[in-house]
Order: C-alpha cells, then sequence, then structure tokens
C-alpha cells in the first residue's frame, strides 16, 4: 500500500506537523522528543539541504527501528559539516570512511551486527549508509552495486545535489544537464554539463531488483518519513534518493532549499517514486504542473539560459526531460472520469 | 568506551559550536492582524474563534467567539460578513465561510443551552441602556460582563430592535433572535420593555444611573414628496417590516411597489412576496450602484421579484402610478429623460431610508446633533459627559454587525470612564496580508456552500431561506482558515530549520529560536505557511 | 595434529579456529586458496556464527572488512599483489582508525608487466600503511602467526598483515601441526573492541582530523607500534607454551654466535640460505643468518643486538625501491648506525625468479672478499638487458619492454639449443 496523504486538515499532509491529526499520525519530525540524529552545530551552509535531508532521513530510521541503528556515511560535505575534531554533530552510532566504499563498510556493519545477534550478545540493530551523490553515482558505484546485488540487510540513501559540492561544485553523473559547475562552465557552443551524459541511479538501483527503492525529496517530508520507515520493514538492500538543493552549488537563496525541491518535482524534473524488486509501485503525483523554467529560472547554475537571448533550444531539451519523466513515472494525476 | 585520540568523538558535542554567530538576519515570531479581524465591524476575532472550531472544540470557539460578540446565530444569518470579502483565501480558491461556521456555533450553542460568562465581581454602578436592539444589547451584555449593573429601557413591547423590527424572519427566525437575547438578559440585565424614555435627563436622575447608552435606533421611514391621489396606498418598509411581527399583516394588495434599492427595498420585496403579492422595486439606478446586497438582490429575483432599474416614481394613482426612465450620467447619478410608463399598483412601499427619533435629547447640554445622528468623540461619548450612544443614531454605516461593534466598543469607554480613566485600545498590529502566505502547504478545498430552502417554499413561507452546516462541514469549513499572520503551530519552522535551531514548547505554547545555532538561512520565514516569523537585522 | 596440506588450507584451518566473525573473500592469485577453504568451512557450518561474504573488489573487501571490526566483529580477508594495490586507500583507512584487521598477504608481484609469482613488491608496498606486517618462513609459521596476528591486533587495535610467500609456501603441500580447538581458544580470547558502533553508546568514528591534532593522531599509531616490539616477543612466548613450538617473536637468528658474515632475509628464501649457509659453515666460514618476521614495527634494537658481531652483512631482499635499491636494506642500515659493518644488498626473485643455492653461494663468496657491489640483482640477465637499451638507444618506437625481452629470452633459448 502506498503512502495515503491526509486529505483535508487545514494543512493536511504538507506541513511538518499538525495539531489537528492524532499524535500517531503526526511525523517525526514534529515530535518535541525527537531524536535530532544530526545536531545542532554542525558547519553546514546555511539553508543546506543535505543537513535538513540528512535529519528527516535518520530520525525517521532512528525512529522506525527504536534507535537501534547504525549509520555510515560517505566522505563529502555531509561527513566534513558533522565531524570535525573535537566535534561531532551525530547522536548515532556513526561511522565515515572513505569517499567510494560506504555501501561496503555498512555492509560490514551489517555482517557483523547479524553475527552478534545469532551469538545473543545484542538485539536487531539495522544499518543505513548515506553518502552524496559523488559518493554514490559515482565513485561508490561500485560498492553500491555490489551490496545491492548481494541483496546486503542495508538502506542506501543517496543525497542528490548534483554536483561534488564539498571540493568546490563540479560535475557528478547526477549532474543535470545544461548546468553549470566548475567542470562545465558555461562557455563554449554546448555551455553547461553536456546533454546524453549522466545517470539515474534509482533506475539502476530497480535494475538489481533489490526489495525497494524510493526517491524523495526535502520538500515532502511525510513522504520521505514514509519511505524511510517503509524501508525499514524491508530485510536486504534498499535504496532512498533524495534530492538535496544546495544553495551554494545552485546559486539559490539560503531560504529557497524547499522551494527549489518542490520545483523539482512539480515540474516533473525530479520523479518521485517506489519501486519494490524492480518495479513501480507507486508514484507521487505532481500538484500542481509547472514548466520547467519556473525551477530553473531562479538558479545561478543555470543563469546562462536566460541571458539577453534566451536559450530556448536548451530550456526546450530540458523540458524534453521533464516530459519524459512525467510519461515515464505516471506522474500526472489522471482526470477523474 | 576508551576511545582512540581525535578520530572517535562522543555524539552531539557539536553543540559547542554556536553557529548562532554566522547571522546576519535573524527570525523573529510576529503576530499580524488577519484580514478578517480586521474588517469585522463588530471586533470579533474571527482567527482565534475558528482556531478552536478547527479542532472541533465547539464549545470554546463559541465562548472565544461570545468574548467580542454574544448574537453569533444572529450574526450567522443577519451579518454582511464582509470579513469574507477581505479574507486572503479567496485569492486561493474562496473565501472561508466565516459566517456560516459562526452560525453553526451560534445554533450549537442555542441547541446545547451554553452559558455566557457571568461577570466575576459587582462593581457597583449602574448603567441605562436605552434601546433594545442589537447596539444596545450588545452594550448590556459587555457592561453585565465587566461587572456593572445594566437596565434595558426598550420602547417596544419586545427586545431585539431592528433585528425584529426590520428583519424578516425567513432571514432571522424568531426563536432564535429570541434566544440570543434572553441569554443576555440570563446574565442579569434587567429589562424595562415597552418602557420608551422621553427625557433622557430625567430618567438617569430618577433611577440614579451613572452613565448611560443611548442606542434608540433609526426607526422612522423616510418619505418623499410623490404627488399622490387620495385613495392611493403609500407606506414606509419600516412600518410595513414591524406590523409583520404584530398580529395585523399589513393589507398592500396584489401589485406592491417598493420603492428604493436598499436592503430594506429588498426585504419588503420579499416579504411581500411571501404573502402572495407581485412585488416590483423601482430603483433610480442600475443594478451595480444598488446599495443592497448582491445576493440578497439574487435571491430576491430568483423568488420572483421583480426590479425596475434606472426609474422614478413621478406620481402614484389609485391603482396604478407613473414611472419616468432615467439615465446615468457621466458621474453615475440619474439624470431624468423625459420618457414615462404607467406601472399598475395597489401600494407602494417607501423604502427610502430611516430617521432617528431624538426626541429623548432635547435640552442635554453639550449634545449635538447634526444631520439628524448624535455626535459622539472616538469614545463614543456625546458631547454630555457620561451620556454615551451608538448604533443608527450616530453617524455610522446602518447594519446589524456595526450596531453590535458600537455596543461593545461604547462598553469598554463607559467601563473605563465610570473608572475614572480613559479607555486606549491596544496597538493593531499590521494586517496580514496575502503575499506573506506561503499557500503551498494549504490543503486544496473549495468553499462548502449552504443548503438553500426550495425555490416554492421560499416563494411562500416565512421559513428560513438558508440552511446551516452540520458538524462535518462546519468542521470543513473551519478548518479552511489559513491563520493569516498568526502561528497556528503547523511545526513547519520546528521541521524545516536545518541547523535545529526552533525548539518547540508544546501543544499551545508556540515555538522559541534558539539563537545559539540559528544561521539565519530564512527557511523557516519562507515556508511559515501563514507568514508569522519575520527576518530582521542582526544589531551587531 | 600433523596434517601433510597445502599451505593455503594451512592457513585457512588456522583461521577457522580463531573463531573469525566476518571474512571478505575475492579471488586472486595466489590467496585464492585460502577464502575458498574458509568459505567451504563456513558453508559446511564447521564454522559457525560467521559471515562469508564474497564481495565484488578488493577494496571492497577491506571496506567490508572496516565495517564489521568496527562494528565489533573479528575480521579476515586475503589478498595479494594488484588486489592489495586495489584497496589500498581502505589499508590506510582500517589502521587510521585503528581496527585490528587480520589480512593474509599471499606475496606477488606487482605489473606492470603482470605477474603472478611470489616476491614481495605487494606488502613492502605498504610498508608506510601503518599496518604490522609479519613474514612466516614456513607453512607452520604462517599457520601459527595467523593465530598470533588476532590477538596481537585486537591487543594494540591496529590491523596486522601476515606475509607468506605465494606459491611458494601458499600452494606448497607441507607436513603442519593443527592446533586443537581448545588450543586455540586458550590462547585467543573472544574479541574485546576498544571502540565499536553500539547504539547504548554512540560514537563517531572517523572524523576528520585538521592540523591541530593530525600529527599526535599519527604519533599515537606509532608509539602503538613501537608497543607492538614487545608484545610481538610476549606473544611468541605465550604461544610457545600454549603450542610447544616457537613462532614468531620479531627476528630469528641462525648460526649468529659467531659470525662475521650475516645473511638477512625474509620469508621463505630464508630455507634456501640456510642450506647455503650450512655448507659454507662447513666449510668453515663464519656466517649466519638473520630472518626477519616482524618488518613492521621495525625491530632496530633486536637487530643492533643480533648484527654486533658481524663484520659485513647481505640483506637478501624480494622487492626493491625502484630508483635506489633495497628497502630491507634501508631499515637495517638504520639499526646498525654507528656500527662499522660493510653492507650489501642483493635483490633476488622478482617476480618468482628461482633463488638458487649456486647463485646465492657465489654472491656470498664475493661478500665474504668485499668484493661484491653495494647492490647487486641476483642472476640478472645483463646480455638482454643491454639488448634493450641498445634498442632504446636507436629507435626512439622501440616497442614493448616486456615483449622484447620475451622474444629475446626465446631467442637466446633457441640459440642454446641450436
Amino acid at each position: 500500500m502506498s503512502f495515503q496523504p491526509v486529505k483535508f486538515y487545514q494543512t493536511g499532509t504538507f506541513t511538518v506537523g499538525n495539531r489537528l491529526l492524532a499524535p500517531d499520525q503526526r511525523s517525526v519530525q514534529a515530535n518535541m522528543e525527537r531524536t535530532n540524529s544530526l545536531n545542532s552545530g554542525h558547519r553546514a551552509c546555511q539553508g543546506c539541504g543535505e543537513a535538513l535531508g540528512a535529519r528527516y532521513a535518520i530520525d525517521a530510521a532512528m525512529h522506525a527501528t527504536d534507535k537501534q541503528m547504525v549509520a555510515v556515511n560517505a566522505t563529502g560535505c555531509l561527513e566534513v559539516f558533522s565531524t570535525p575534531y573535537p566535534e561531532t554533530s551525530w547522536q548515532v552510532p556513526w561511522i565515515h570512511s572513505l569517499f567510494g566504499n560506504a555501501a561496503a563498510v555498512a555492509t560490514g556493519v551489517s555482517a557483523a551486527l547479524k553475527v552478534k545477534r545469532q551469538k545473543g550478545v545484542s538485539g536487531d540493530v539495522r544499518v543505513v549508509a548515506q553518502g552524496g551523490d559523488g559518493g554514490t553515482t559515482d565513485i561508490g558505484f561500485g560498492c553500491l552495486s555490489g551490496m545491492f546485488e548481494r541483496n546486503d540487510d542495508v538502506l542506501y540513501i543517496c543525497y542528490d545535489n548534483g554536483g561534488y559540492m564539498n571540493t568546490g561544485i563540479q560535475r557528478s553523473s547526477a549532474t543535470p544537464p545544461a548546468a553549470r559547475t566548475a567542470t562545465t562552465m558555461p562557455v563554449g557552443p554546448e555551455p553547461g554539463n553536456p546533454f546524453g551524459q549522466g545517470k539515474f541511479v534509482p533506475a539502476i538501483a530497480m535494475a538489481h531488483e533489490i526489495p525497494y527503492v524510493a526517491t524523495a525529496t526535502v520538500a515532502d517530508l511525510r513522504d520521505l518519513e514514509y519511505k524511510v520507515r517503509k524501508a525499514m520493514t524491508f530485510r536486504g538492500a534498499r535504496y532512498i534518493h533524495i534530492l538535496v538543493p544546495c544553495p551554494l552549488g545552485w546559486g539559490t537563496a539560503s531560504d529557497e532549499t524547499l522551494r527549489m525541491s518542490r520545483l523539482a518535482k512539480e515540474t516533473g524534473l525530479f520523479p518521485v517514486f517506489e519501486a519494490e524488486r524492480g518495479e513501480l509501485t507507486h508514484s507521487t503525483k505532481i500538484r500542481r504542473l509547472l514548466p520547467v523554467e519556473e525551477y530553473l529560472r531562479p538558479q545561478k547554475r543555470f543563469a546562462h539560459l536566460f541571458g539577453k537571448t534566451p536559450a530556448v533550444d536548451t530550456i526546450a531539451r530540458l523540458q524534453a526531460i521533464a516530459d519524459k519523466n512525467i510519461r515515464k513515472y505516471d506522474l500526472l494525476e489522471k482526470e477523474a472520469n | 568506551m576508551n576511545k582512540p585520540f581525535a578520530i572517535t568523538l562522543d555524539p552531539g558535542s557539536s553543540l559547542a559550536n554556536r553557529t548562532g554567530t554566522w547571522r546576519t538576519e535573524r527570525p523573529v515570531y510576529v503576530n499580524r492582524l488577519p484580514p478578517c479581524n480586521n474588517q469585522c465591524p463588530a471586533g470579533e476575532d474571527i482567527q482565534g474563534w475558528l482556531f478552536h472550531a478547527e479542532s472541533g472544540n465547539y464549545e470554546k470557539a463559541w465562548q472565544h467567539l461570545t468574548k467580542d460578540n454574544p448574537f453569533p446565530a444572529i450574526m450567522g444569518r443577519v451579518c454582511y460578513h464582509t470579513c469574507e470579502g477581505a479574507c486572503n483565501r479567496a485569492n486561493l480558491d474562496s473565501a472561508v465561510g466565516i459566517n456560516s461556521v459562526e452560525r453553526f456555533l451560534g445554533d450549537e450553542a442555542i441547541k446545547r443551552k451554553w452559558k455566557l460568562v457571568q461577570p466575576a465581581a459587582e462593581s457597583g454602578k449602574h448603567v441605562l441602556i436605552v434601546g433594545g436592539g442589537p447596539s444596545g444589547m450588545s452594550a448590556a451584555y459587555h457592561l453585565r460582563r465587566l461587572g456593572h449593573r445594566v437596565t434595558v429601557y426598550e420602547a417596544g413591547p419586545m427586545l431585539g430592535g431592528m433585528m425584529r423590527f426590520g428583519i424578516p424572519k425567513y432571514r432571522l427566525p424568531r426563536e432564535v433572535l429570541d434566544a440570543e437575547m434572553q441569554r443576555v438578559v440570563e446574565m442579569g440585565v434587567e429589562v424595562k420593555l415597552n418602557a420608551k424614555v422621553d427625557n433622557i435627563q430625567e430618567t438617569m436622575k430618577a433611577g440614579n444611573f451613572d452613565a448611560a447608552f443611548l442606542a434608540v435606533g433609526a426607526h422612522i421611514g423616510k418619505r418623499t414628496n410623490i404627488p399622490a391621489g387620495a385613495v392611493s396606498k403609500i407606506v414606509d418598509a419600516v412600518s410595513v417590516l414591524r406590523s409583520m411581527e404584530g398580529e395585523e399583516k399589513p393589507m398592500l394588495g396584489r401589485r406592491v411597489v417598493v420603492y428604493g434599492g436598499g436592503n430594506t427595498a429588498i426585504d419588503v420585496a420579499r416579504t411581500a412576496k411571501r404573502m402572495g403579492a407581485e412585488p416590483i422595486i423601482v430603483y433610480r439606478r442600475t443594478r451595480d450602484k444598488m446599495p443592497a446586497h448582491d445576493f440578497e438582490v439574487e435571491e430576491a429575483m430568483q423568488e420572483g421579484v421583480m426590479i425596475k432599474w434606472l426609474s422614478t416614481i413621478k406620481k402614484a394613482g389609485d391603482a396604478s402610478i407613473t414611472v419616468e426612465k432615467m439615465e446615468l450620467d457621466a458621474n453615475g447619478f440619474p439624470q431624468p429623460t423625459g420618457e414615462i410608463e404607467t406601472l399598475e399598483a395597489d401600494s407602494v412601499v417607501l423604502a427610502l431610508g430611516q430617521d432617528v427619533d431624538l426626541g429623548l435629547l432635547e435640552g442635554v447640554p453639550g449634545l449635538e446633533v447634526t444631520d439628524g445622528v448624535v455626535k459622539v468623540d472616538a469614545n463614543m461619548m456625546t458631547g454630555h459627559a457620561g451620556i454615551f450612544a451608538g448604533g443608527d443614531m450616530v453617524p455610522t454605516e446602518r447594519n446589524i454587525t456595526v450596531g453590535v461593534g458600537h455596543g461593545k466598543k461604547a462598553a469598554k469607554n463607559i467601563d473605563a470612564w465610570l473608572r475614572g480613566i480613559t479607555y486606549v485600545a491596544p496597538p493593531k498590529p499590521p494586517v496580514a496580508t496575502f503575499e506573506r502566505l506561503n499557500t503551498w502547504y494549504y490543503s486544496d478545498a473549495p468553499k462548502t456552500v449552504r443548503p438553500m430552502l426550495d425555490i416554492i417554499r421560499r416563494q411562500s413561507t416565512f421559513e428560513e431561506v438558508q440552511g446551516g452546516l452540520d458538524e462535518t462541514n462546519a468542521l470543513f469549513e473551519a478548518r479552511r482558515c489559513l491563520s493569516c499572520g498568526n502561528c497556528f503551530e503547523c511545526d513547519n519552522c520546528y521541521g524545516v530549520c536545518p541547523d535545529n535551531a526552533v525548539i518547540k514548547l508544546g501543544p499551545g505554547k508556540g515555538f522559541q529560536f534558539n539563537y545559539d545555532y540559528c544561521k539565519g538561512c530564512g527557511l523557516c520565514v519562507s515556508e511559515c505557511p501563514c507568514g508569522a516569523i519575520n527576518m530582521v537585522p542582526e544589531n551587531n | 595434529m600433523l596434517k601433510q596440506i597445502e599451505g593455503s588450507h594451512a592457513v585457512a584451518e588456522a583461521v577457522a579456529l580463531c573463531r573469525p566473525e566476518v571474512i571478505c573473500a575475492y579471488p586472486i592469485s595466489p590467496q585464492t586458496h585460502i577464502v575458498e577453504g574458509i568459505g567451504e568451512m563456513v558453508k559446511a557450518g564447521e564454522v559457525q556464527n560467521c559471515e562469508f561474504i564474497n564481495v565484488e573488489s578488493e577494496f571492497a573487501a577491506m571496506s567490508v572488512a572496516i565495517g564489521s571490526s568496527a562494528a565489533g566483529a573479528r575480521t579476515y580477508t586475503a589478498t595479494a599483489s594488484q588486489g592489495l594495490l586495489f584497496m589500498v586507500e581502505a589499508v590506510y583507512n582500517a589502521s587510521g582508525l585503528g581496527l585490528p584487521i587480520v589480512m593474509t598477504v599471499a606475496n606477488r608481484a606487482i605489473g606492470a608487466p603482470i605477474n603472478i609469482w611470489n616476491d614481495h613488491s605487494d606488502s613492502i608496498s605498504q610498508r608506510d600503511s601503518g599496518w604490522l606486517q609479519l613474514f612466516a618462513e614456513t607453512n607452520q609459521e604462517a599457520l601459527d602467526l595467523h593465530i598470533q596476528a588476532f590477538k596481537l591486533a585486537e591487543e594494540l587495535s591496529l590491523p596486522v598483515m601476515v606475509c607468506m610467500d605465494g606459491f611458494i609456501l601458499t600452494h606448497a603441500y607441507e607436513r603442519v601441526d593443527i592446533p586443537t580447538q581448545e588450543q586455540v581458544d586458550a590462547f585467543l580470547p573472544p574479541y574485546e573492541p576498544r571502540q565499536v558502533l553500539d547504539p547504548a553508546d554512540p560514537v563517531s568514528i572517523g572524523a576528520m582530523v585538521g592540523p591541530e591534532a593530525f600529527a599526535e593522531v599519527r604519533y599515537l599509531e606509532h608509539e602503538k607500534q613501537l608497543r607492538a616490539l614487545g608484545l610481538i616477543p610476549k606473544i611468541a612466548e605465550e604461544f610457545k607454551a600454549g603450542f610447544g613450538r616457537d613462532s614468531g617473536g620479531l627476528v630469528r637468528g641462525y648460526c649468529l654466535e659467531d659470525a662475521e658474515t650475516v645473511v638477512i632475509a625474509m620469508g621463505s628464501v630464508l630455507g634456501t640460505i640456510k642450506d647455503t649457509v650450512d655448507e659454507m659453515r662447513e666449510q668453515g666460514v663464519k656466517i649466519g643468518v638473520l630472518g626477519i618476521i616482524s618488518f613492521r614495527p621495525f625491530p632496530l634494537e633486536a637487530v643492533r643486538e643480533a648484527l654486533k658481531g658481524a663484520k659485513r652483512i647481505v640483506v637478501v631482499e624480494k622487492a626493491f625501491s625502484v630508483g635506489i635499491g633495497g628497502v630491507v636494506a634501508t631499515d637495517v642500515r638504520t639499526a646498525m648506525d654507528g656500527l662499522s659493518v660493510k653492507d650489501y644488498t642483493v635483490i633476488a626473485g622478482l617476480g618468482g625468479r628461482p633463488i638458487l643455492k649456486k647463485s646465492l653461494r657465489a654472491i656470498f663468496d664475493k661478500a665474504l672478499g668485499d668484493e661484491l657491489p653495494p647492490l647487486t640483482f641476483l642472476d640478472l640477465d645483463w646480455n638482454i638487458v643491454n639488448k634493450q637499451l641498445e634498442r632504446e638507444r636507436q629507435k626512439r618506437r622501440s616497442g614493448p619492454v616486456a615483449e622484447n625481452i620475451l622474444r629475446d629470452v626465446g631467442s637466446s633459448h633457441v640459440a642454446q639449443h641450436s
């Protein structure tokens, strides 16, 4: 059964909390006793989508596992801003090893915990691995695929901000076409990141036929929490890909992080869906369909598309990507008859 | 655990890092004036009582509402709910049906016999109220609530004033009116019926009153000079409506011409329709210039009331009238065209406005009357200390809600005056405008339409035209409120802060910023649905 | 129990007796038989409460090992050559995090040119990785060192590499004494981690450490290795008490009492060297042998002590630092600082080249006469080398070196046989 949004309680399921809902229907983030797994004092930039996404996801996982979990982190912004000696922001057992091995480290943790459980020296402790898009879709991809195909009992969460932001905004295989990065500058005949490159790891995860794959954004907290909670009901490899805007890398104001996430979803550029064992099981429908321009225009990384002579053709190509997503992932509500 | 140095750290230790120092701007919680509250002539805290209704606590909602206005069941029927015109939700889908929820609460209160709050202590002061209409009874309620002894002198045989003698039953059933009047009386308000005050100073002296509030209304129908034959029947609308309350119903004949374009004209025409007549309204301008509320015009027309636009009555015969066609000039004023027409008419009802009977004020020193109404200062006091006035007898827009508002305002000022001070209203915060909202967060929810009485019954009976909401849709309607400008505890700020820099204080207690860690990103401000957070520059 | 088995299987049995909890396996010759052996035992249920994970690369193998060790499991893996190099980033990480993983390195050359045979280039390349490196001389010692390695690693909270010569040991069938489970259990207590990922006591492992504390973290790692210099002999003593044989320790001398010439080496080549030395001793040459078991930490004191009476040393090593020469020799020289001892370095056995007694004898004889150059490549075919050098002088696009040499080797064989 897919996530059933609350139909009408003033703000329905859109806001973080809702005093009109029964306590068991409220979000983890609305709870006064939420874990704050990623504690205050971390050094993420103002309005960081990844910091937000990580707290949402790990708090939800902590809630789902009754705090019986271990987190594994790839190198990247999240790791750097959360654990510079002598302080850590994590309130969960947490390990960082390398950039490209989070999935494999998680496999190891999971295996160790399985043995401990078998021996009766510990209870059922679960593992969540997390990394940015670079650590997931590029350098960590081998380990990720290995973890998937072995169906190791790991939930891997990718916080996708579309580039290597920690090292100064370079292109990754998750950088969208046309986007400006330090290694895909808006110069030459095809400014920005080339079209026809990159990969969408959720689809690749589905190809592994693992028990559960989902995408989410930080703009839809309840959907995100639901997916983490659901992921924890499965054994085996699970993958959640969360779009987390980066104000620095995208060139957006720090207070626009959630708006950008919403626009990514509402334009169809970022499809939000769930899949089980390789099959699409649910898509979160677009609520108010918007042209991609609404999403692109506020971002400085796409500023070159909106110069004196707008790059109409490029915008149309991006629109075509959104249109394809809408078809492929069934993102529009069917007209009621 | 004997942890390795530096590479292994204690959980949550980053609290030592006060990221609040990064901030150049800080968020602050604000309260803004919701446009509905700002608009309400009775000064209701509409958003405040909707808040309780949203969680299904109707009694608390009603108690909150009646702090400002003791007559929700009446208001829910006769108030022209300009609040809904100001409602920000209209920009989203349609305005919140405030009036229908108010009526629901009022009806619930009558059904469940909820009581108004009794005064905590008696002040020992005695206030005279002249007139038991909306303004007088509102003042009586508020003064009583403040602990003063109150005596109402009503010239008529029943309480209600214009609510009884000016508003037809099909809009305000009398049992509703009686119930809400009675509830005020039950607070210990003394009432003298059929007690017309002829001289205010004498009455005050005789009764040893400490102050008086005059709210006699405007009950004298305005006449106009229409040349008429001896047999022609010309009556005024106020008289017609008043006589509907008595044993003897007015005899108007089959073809009734109503002259005028205000709400009273509509009321009298619809009343005539229900008595079996064929009413026709003659109005000198066009529909968009008509002072009557459009929905009433619409309902009247649905019921079969005819309207003759751009026409004035030149003269009245025994069974007909002569009208002249008008046209609007560049300034929108009607000008005669000379084009003449004859209409059949068994009677002509003049609905051209009302005057105040100011007889009781004669000889009161300092008291000033201008254009037939009493002059009052900002504190509702007349030129004579201790005598206050409100409602239709002072310069104002004349409707029930304004009257009720005057009653409340006068009560506060009388209370202050009795205690030897001057009432100063708390400053109004800026109005919560639509641009400050993040409407993404509100559910799509069109307005609930109240049921309407079947058209046949509307044309032939005095049953109430508009039905009420039931509990389910009242709740739905209440929950359509956007809570403009005031926190409604949606937890968004608490949730969307990437730095956990918002402290949730618990239900009903709201939130606090933890400036030790707030980096000033502004996400809470942008994602606050109701615009209850502002960014302000850091002072240092 | 005495058994005539392959070296790899001897190690597999030893590891199994250590009650490992997580084993990561990725095939690479000549290590493969070890993990195959353990895998079979796990699958058959002979090793219980153990997760055997077939990973997708050596990088993953070491990464999985990092995760499982940090979560408190006794963790083992094995690799060789390219595999070791492929996991290097994680190798450094494991030691940096102080995780007591035990890994067998079945020593093999590193390409290019690709070569599956034995030398020590792989482990030597990880000399500075922070891991302890123990070199086994025989299959029995390889077996014994694994049991000792878990104890050593877990006491120090540092990872240990047990290095054994690929093919020469891993694929050799020899008689070994396999201890009983009771013996091993008595020697090796259950793993009690120094730091662990535990929801009841959460910590963050793997913080970013800046200039303000990095040097201290590194020094502490060094200090732990220095502590190992005391611990290794102690564990070897305990081992002897429990198992009744000498195995491990820092160094092992042979005929050193009056030796004027001392040959120094690591691993299985010590056998051939000892045979050569035996012959020379019979002829009255005052020559002895010093085997180094603990390459990291390097036992400066023990080496210096052993070489006190020597006039000259010959370091025979199976790897070298291109551009300078011996690696072990450099460390030995550090140990001899201030002693007036002549030293010679002999690079031998690269890429599986047989180290013949005859060749060793010739080299040692030259050393005795102090006629040996400081750096010698044992049995280097100068003919081939010079031919290629000439070719390169003459023609810029002279072709791939390895292929040229293979051709030259072929033609010289043809010439010999014609």
